[in-house]
């Protein structure tokens, strides 16, 4: 996901390489690296939002569509948005 | 995000999605209501690099620096050209660098701070090689490392450690196998195997 949008133009490797390294040496982060997905993400939304693709608020909200659509979905079939019982 | 990834998570209680899951899927859906991503694409990206690109790219760069010493000292002097000659450009502008073994030194490659990884030759990094354990072990006990990936060299071999970064990728150039004279290119890049490029095998051991 992250190289498809370096593709397309909407920041540059070394913005990315900056955003991830700022989360990763964040105070309280994981010393054997164990949360370096949580930091991926973390670089990843952060660097959105301050290209102006998306905003912080607009990501948060669909988070917790995506988690009532989760817990509306009978196990076993796909997960959809839509489920959102709220949406 | 694949599909696995996600029933790994599920285990066999109610769908749930932790804070994690549930922002990588609302970043998936901010992009692809953009436009900027469709899921198909990334699907295709990441088929390209698992079958086409692969590490049977870098298996030809090593099987030419074997077999043409003009190329081995060009990807010695300047790695970026020798490799874009054969067609094998970074994706994100990073400059190549090829490490030689030798009899006395051994190479080996890693990211301490995150997974650079030369995939325009190598392609997607295997899971061990993102892994915090080999990230930091390859640093403070390589020989243990590579004890551990069946590889033991002897004592008196050196063992350089080349941490990769965005702008810097390397590529282990392993020593040709015995008794190989003659061969083809074409044979020599299959003796050349991911991991011996990475620098945690050498060329022509048994996976």
């Amino acid at each position: 996901m992250t190289v498809h949008l370096h593709e397309k133009g909407v920041f540059t490797w070394n913005e990315w390489a900056e955003a991830l390294s700022v989360e990763v040496h964040k105070p309280g982060r994981a010393e054997d690296g164990s949360d370096y997905f949580d930091c991926w993400v973390a670089a990843l939304s952060g660097l959105l939002v301050a290209k102006g693709v998306a905003d912080a608020d607009t990501i948060l909200a669909l988070q917790q569509s995506w988690q009532r659509a989760a817990e509306a979905t009978p196990h076993g079939q796909r997960i959809l948005l839509e489920n959102d019982p709220l949406r | 995000m694949s599909e696995d990834h996600h029933h790994d998570h599920q285990h066999h209680h109610d769908n749930r999605y932790s804070d994690m899951q549930a922002r990588v899927r609302a970043l998936e859906t901010v992009l692809t209501e953009k436009g900027l991503i469709d899921p198909g694409a990334i699907d295709a990206i990441v088929e390209t690099y698992e079958t086409k690109i692969g590490p049977r790219n870098g298996a030809h760069v090593v099987a030419k620096a074997w077999s043409d010493p003009d190329f081995a000292e060009w990807l010695k002097r300047d790695a970026t050209a020798a490799i874009a000659s054969l067609g094998y450009a970074g994706r994100q502008g990073e400059h190549m660098r090829a490490v030689f073994n030798t009899p006395d030194t051994h190479n080996l490659v890693v990211c301490t701070l995150c997974s650079c990884y030369p995939w325009s030759v190598l392609g997607l990094p295997p899971v061990w090689y993102k892994a915090p354990a080999y990230r930091s072990r390859a640093v403070i006990d390589p020989r243990g490392v590579l004890a551990e990936f069946g590889l033991t060299l002897p004592e008196t071999r050196k063992i350089r450690v080349w941490d990769s970064t965005a702008e810097l990728r390397y590529l282990v150039i392993p020593e040709r196998p015995e008794g190989t004279d003659g061969m083809s290119e074409e044979a020599l890049a299959k003796l050349v195997s991911r991991d011996s490029m990475i620098g945690t095998a050498i060329a022509g051991m048994q996976p």
